[in-house]
């Protein structure tokens, strides 16, 4: 029984950590590219959610709701973009996270005073309501499956463009040596608002596809951001590699030291120690392992030279 | 040093916040005695950060955690009915030193945008550990009783915590105004400079950094000593990332690398909280809530075209001294 209990919230795990990579895709390309530091990143997860909560509420098709996300996302981002982080770039980070963190309290109160205070229902989708057993009696929601389909999906489509298409050339090339690229004559600011608006959309998705499982309220990318900040720390800035790998560890980290170390903590202390000393541990692993991270390769474990 | 402008400001403020309990007991309103304790509280933290922010170069964006812990060591004490204040700010000052130091020492490994996301997730890492404290409240929070320092101190009486903290917020000033213009003090400047020119004459810049991080990590600590006894309850909410934003706003506003400005800043955003919500209740009802609506954009405004602060726009020619 405790195996099952441990396959399962490994694959919730593994699920968290699609959309902990969804959300740092976009960042950390945001932050290698152009070294801006995008407090309001998690925002745009947020917002992702919001409008297809706002579409799937209305036309009753998650597809539908999709479709119309997507671009919306991608409007919000370009937006962001133009209208505050363009001119962020020659600024000093300190700018750029006061500024940015005015965009967050923006953006929340924006989101409730559309919707209101409390959270938006969104349910799971008929078509992917359900569970299969992916051992025998051992049922998962199909949902979460395919969310995990979804983040490979992605990540390799990323992997796609950024190794092997002259965007992603840019990108890389951007990513390590900015002036250089502008000198051999490419829209460097074009090129700027793509790679945001790209990561608008992956940050939209994942705030879509968490609609269903967590609840869809104001303030609720601030976790995400927080998170991912960890995850491109840890698989290093500017790195969708390093973004892929750092997700899905820190996402099972995380869900399965939450579920797992209480108990297992009860075999080799008392019940109460363990019930207390349990989630307090468990709440700091993904940190420390963050710190252990950082102590034997500051720049992360996949430097973006790499890619 | 000090222009007379300047100098005229800095006594302003200290003769503003001495005179505010005996004005607000005569007018019957003790709301503004709090609310002025309050002010003083995060002037003590916004001018402690100052010391690595502005002075330093070093962002830090977590500094709400010091805050928390001195809150928590005057709270856990209250908890086991152990009340004596030197005791209790004993711990706070030692504890935040101590978590500064192991904070900083990881930190301060990375420069730049890593910097500032490791300090934002491991405040947060505390937040999540103060939330899980069941024993302590977790996300409930912990109800205390005041600290107990002599017994004809008794800080149940507001005027007494009010002149306390009065007391640590002019200490915390003088002491920041002797270490930013000692020895020590430059080779942080020198720092925020030029890093690489300052090792290259041989100065072991990172145990200086570290030293200026732990300096400010412990007065954010006494701060929130004061605030637990201020609030009498203490919350993980304390150390929540948007109280770090909050305290890095008074610096802006206050101004940046100036030791007088931030508590110029804590004062006039903690004000600006207080009244904006009431204006805009007034002006169109069931808007005072969403002040934030107003206020994000204002930042992102001042950051882009008030970056002095407030301190840099009274009228001095030498501005970085002050």
């Amino acid at each position: 029984m405790t195996w099952l209990l441990l396959i399962e919230q490994t694959l919730n795990g593994a699920q968290f950590g699609v959309f902990l990579f969804l959300v740092s895709a976009g960042l950390t390309l945001v932050l290698g590219i152009m070294n801006v530091v995008n407090l309001a990143h998690g925002s745009l997860f947020m917002l992702g959610a919001y409008y297809a909560a706002t579409f799937f509420g209305l036309t009753g098709s998650f597809l539908l709701a999709l479709v119309i996300m997507v671009p919306l996302a991608l409007i919000s981002g370009i937006v962001i973009e133009v209208v505050a982080l363009r001119t962020m770039y020659d600024r000093d980070h300190m700018d750029q996270v006061l500024a940015t963190f005015g965009l967050i309290l923006f953006f929340n109160e924006s989101v409730r005073l559309v919707w209101g205070p409390e959270s938006q229902p969104m349910p799971v989708p008929d078509f992917l309501d359900g569970s299969v057993e992916i051992l025998p009696e051992a049922p998962y929601p199909v949902f979460r499956i395919v969310v995990i389909l979804v983040g490979l999906a992605v990540g390799a489509g990323l992997y796609l463009l950024i190794t092997r298409t002259k965007i992603g050339m840019l990108i890389r090339a951007g990513a390590s040596n900015r002036a250089m690229v502008g000198a051999l004559g490419v829209n460097i600011r074009l090129l700027y608002t793509l790679v945001f608006g790209l990561g608008a959309i992956l940050a939209g998705l994942a705030g879509m596809m968490a609609g269903p499982i967590q609840s869809v309220e104001p303030g609720m990318g601030e976790d995400m951001l927080i998170l991912a900040f960890v995850v491109i720390v840890i698989g290093g800035i500017g790195s969708i590699r390093g973004a892929v790998i750092a997700s899905v560890l820190i996402g099972i980290v995380e869900v399965v030291g939450r579920s797992i170390l209480p108990f297992a903590m009860a075999n080799f202390m008392g019940e109460d120690a363990a019930q207390t000393a349990g989630p307090a541990v468990a709440s700091m692993l993904i940190y420390v392992l963050m710190a252990a991270v950082l102590f034997f390769k500051p720049a992360g474990l996949f430097p973006a030279q790499a890619g | 040093m000090l222009t007379r402008t300047k100098l005229l400001f800095l006594i302003g403020g200290i003769a503003i916040c001495a005179l505010v309990p005996p004005v607000a007991s005569a007018a019957g309103d003790d709301f503004y005695t709090t609310l002025f304790a309050r002010i003083m509280i995060f002037a003590i933290a916004a001018v402690s950060l100052d010391l690595i922010l502005g002075f330093g170069g070093m962002i830090s964006f977590g500094h709400a955690a010091y805050v928390g812990l001195g809150a928590y060591a005057v709270g856990i004490f209250s908890f086991y009915g152990i009340n004596d204040g030197f005791l209790q700010f004993f711990v706070a000052i030692v504890g935040s030193a101590l978590v500064a130091l192991v904070i900083g020492a990881i930190c301060l490994r990375t420069r730049g945008i890593y910097f500032i996301m490791i300090t934002l997730a491991l405040t947060q890492m505390l937040y999540f550990l103060g939330i899980s404290l069941e024993e302590y409240g977790g996300d409930d929070g912990l109800n205390t009783d005041r600290s107990e320092f002599f017994a004809w101190f008794d800080l149940y009486e507001e005027i007494n915590l009010y002149y306390l903290i009065l007391g640590f917020l002019v200490a915390c000033v003088f002491i920041m105004h002797r270490v930013i213009n000692s020895r020590f003090g430059m080779v942080v400047r020198g720092c925020h400079a030029n890093e690489d020119r300052m090792q290259a004459i041989g100065f072991p810049t990172f145990r200086y950094k570290l030293a200026a991080f732990v300096i400010s990590g412990t007065m954010c600590g006494i701060a929130g000593a004061l605030l637990a006894n201020l609030t009498e309850f203490v919350t993980p909410e304390f150390m929540h990332w948007f109280r770090s934003g909050e305290i890095m706003i008074m610096v802006l506003v206050g101004g940046m690398g100036t030791l007088f400005g931030p508590a110029f800043g804590a004062a006039i955003y903690l004000l600006f909280e207080e009244w904006v919500p009431d204006l805009m209740e007034a002006t169109i009802s069931g808007t005072g809530e969403n002040w934030h609506f107003i206020f994000g954009p204002l930042l992102v405004i001042l950051v882009l075209f008030a970056k002095q602060g407030l301190w840099g726009l009274i009228p001095d020619r030498s501005r970085r001294d002050g």
